[in-house]
């Protein structure tokens, strides 16, 4: 596996709502060497106070050397992201991690809440290489409002893909939880790929046991390195002992995690 | 392996007892892993040294998490001394290491004097291996949790049982979450310590408001980065002047110009700890900026500016 350093140049920064943006930057060795499901650590400036890198997964990579991130404002590092305009440097380095293994045959279905759905645009975009179109894959999205979802719901539904939305508030689809949407189509569903807050991420891991169907989880921690250096990533899984997010994953078969409850 | 002058012209080695450094960075313990994991953005042949990710005689799987949390300037970690064990660094972690081209450092620690005892003899004799560091941070199971590293009989104990079974130099690594880090100091010393290091992280604690719940499963952990500089420069300041052996400086050391404080206080090598996890090749950076401040000093050698902080007589 490959990791770069990059200095990277940011190249246009939306504001999706209120506290959700996304900046797009010039990274391109590591958008030419990164794979879905995968993350970058990020860092703005050389400040002391935020200290660490942020892990922001990869959202989408453009053919001219584009990174896509999207992300939402929860605290100093992420708010100094924010602020950034174009022509601003970012220090990144990445791809990091192992993303998502694309299943080789049968429908997919992608499960993505919140931020969560970041690494699953990229992971639509690889899915319909050499293919005409998406052909039985859908796309599940949730998010807490209508500001927050319709961008990138546009998107998903730009490559093609069936959608089948969810808010919190009921503004945009169905008046409820994400996985709510899953029960009508997982019969027909042959992977799901999840991303999300925990609490999503575990019921969904859950409905695709009890229905047989193959799930991969991206998952999130708080992690000081991103590198397998700290071992501050830890999780906990099914066969008893920890894996470390940064490494190991941040994609894991959903039978391998230990759900807390 | 030994120029004896550094490509700049002046001359970075420096020796820890029986120890000879091309130059005086180290990466801390827990911090650079096995010397395998960051060498996409260092190059560890340029470093001073590793030392590498602390053993133990059986593998230990770590705490549970949430394990780190940032805070101000620095960072807390209950990692729980997770790690491969030694039979297993032997033999997966040691062959990439004896092939960096620098100096290797074990830490090892241990629950029970006998324990670091017997993990210096497992180590005694293999190739590849030209230092232990001695974590005595560990909690005593036979004293009733109480870290070796926090009463002077025990940490002198533990010096002991290591200097015994070692053939290579004995570093002991000082906890700082004691009332007099120099008493410490010099129980080992006195119990045969070829060198101490310093500091092992504050022990601290953060806790979320919202959830009312510690950032961190352990509840407490250790806090480092450069929050904590401060606090161990004067502790390195403090034992430097209490012992005869050699002192390596830990703590918050990001930048040449902390080094070069480190060194001015009395540490003859420095180590480069929570840096590597957002800069892996801090400590490249700190070795030019070191030469490079002894050029524009006109010091030929790095050894001439340990120990020589200029403080007035009162």
């Amino acid at each position: 596996m490959t990791e770069f350093q990059e200095k990277s140049t940011v190249t246009a920064r939306e504001s999706l709502a209120g506290d959700v943006f996304r900046l797009t930057v010039q990274a391109p060795r590591i958008a030419a060497a990164a794979q879905p499901g995968q993350f970058v650590m990020v860092r703005v400036g050389d400040t002391l106070d935020p200290l660490l890198r942020r892990p922001l997964s990869i959202h989408q990579v453009l053919p001219d050397g584009g990174l896509r991130l999207l992300f939402k404002v929860v605290g100093k590092g992420t708010g100094l992201l924010a602020e950034l305009g174009p022509g601003r440097k970012i220090d990144l380095i990445g791809p990091l991690g192992r993303g998502f293994s694309l299943a080789p045959a049968g429908s997919a279905c992608l499960i993505g809440g919140g931020m969560g759905m970041a690494p699953l645009y990229f992971l639509a975009q690889r899915l319909l290489r050499g293919k005409p179109g998406p052909g039985h894959d859908q796309v599940l999205l949730g998010a807490r409002n209508r500001a927050e979802l319709s961008l990138p719901a546009a998107e998903f539904s730009g490559l093609g893909y069936p959608l089948h939305l969810a808010t919190d508030d009921g503004s945009l689809g169905h008046h409820g939880f994400v996985p709510e949407l899953l029960d009508d189509v997982l019969p027909s569903v042959r992977q799901v790929y999840v991303c999300g807050p925990y609490p999503m991420m575990r019921m969904v891991a859950l409905k695709c046991r009890t229905a047989g169907v193959a799930c991969q989880v991206s998952l999130e921690t708080h992690m000081a390195c991103g590198l397998g250096v700290c071992l501050g990533c830890a999780v906990t899984v099914a066969a008893g002992g920890y894996k470390h997010v940064c490494k190991d994953g941040p994609v894991f078969a959903a039978d391998e995690v230990l759900w807390k409850m | 392996m030994e120029d004896v002058m550094d490509r700049g012209g002046v001359d970075l080695r420096v020796r820890i007892g029986a120890l000879h450094l091309r130059n005086p960075v180290l990466t801390a313990s827990g911090t650079f892993g096995y010397g395998r994991e960051l060498t996409a953005f260092v190059n560890p042949a340029r470093l001073g040294g590793i030392v590498v990710k602390g053993i133990s005689l059986a593998p230990r799987p770590g705490n549970p998490p949430p394990r780190v949390v940032e805070t101000a300037c620095g960072m807390l970690n209950a990692i729980g001394l997770e790690n491969v064990g030694v039979e297993r660094f032997i033999s997966d972690k040691l062959p990439f290491l004896r092939q960096t081209g620098t100096r290797v450092i074990v830490n090892i620690l241990g629950d029970t004097v006998e324990e670091y005892g017997r993990l210096a003899g497992r180590l005694a004799g293999v190739e590849g291996i030209d230092a232990l560091e001695v974590n005595i941070s560990c909690p005593n199971v036979k004293k009733g949790g109480v870290a070796f590293g926090t009463v002077p009989e025990t940490a002198a104990a533990v010096t002991r049982a290591v200097r015994a079974a070692a053939d290579v130099p004995v570093i002991v690594k000082l906890s700082p979450n004691v009332t007099d880090i120099a008493v410490i100091a010099r129980a080992v010393e006195d119990a045969g310590a070829d060198a101490v290091s310093l500091i092992n992280t504050l022990l601290g604690m953060a806790i979320d408001s919202r959830s009312r719940k510690p950032c961190l499963a352990n509840v407490v952990g250790g806090l480092s980065g450069p929050a904590i500089k401060p606090v161990a420069l004067r502790m390195v300041w403090q034992v430097a002047r209490a012992v005869a052996i050699p002192v390596i400086g830990i703590g918050g050391i990001a930048t040449a110009e902390d080094a070069l404080e480190f060194l001015l206080a009395g540490a003859t090598a420095v180590q480069v700890g929570t840096a590597n996890f957002y800069r892996p090749w801090a400590g490249e950076e700190i070795i030019d900026g070191i030469r490079d401040f002894l050029r524009q000093e006109g010091e030929p050698a790095v050894r001439n500016i340990i120990g020589q902080v200029r403080v007035d007589e009162q």
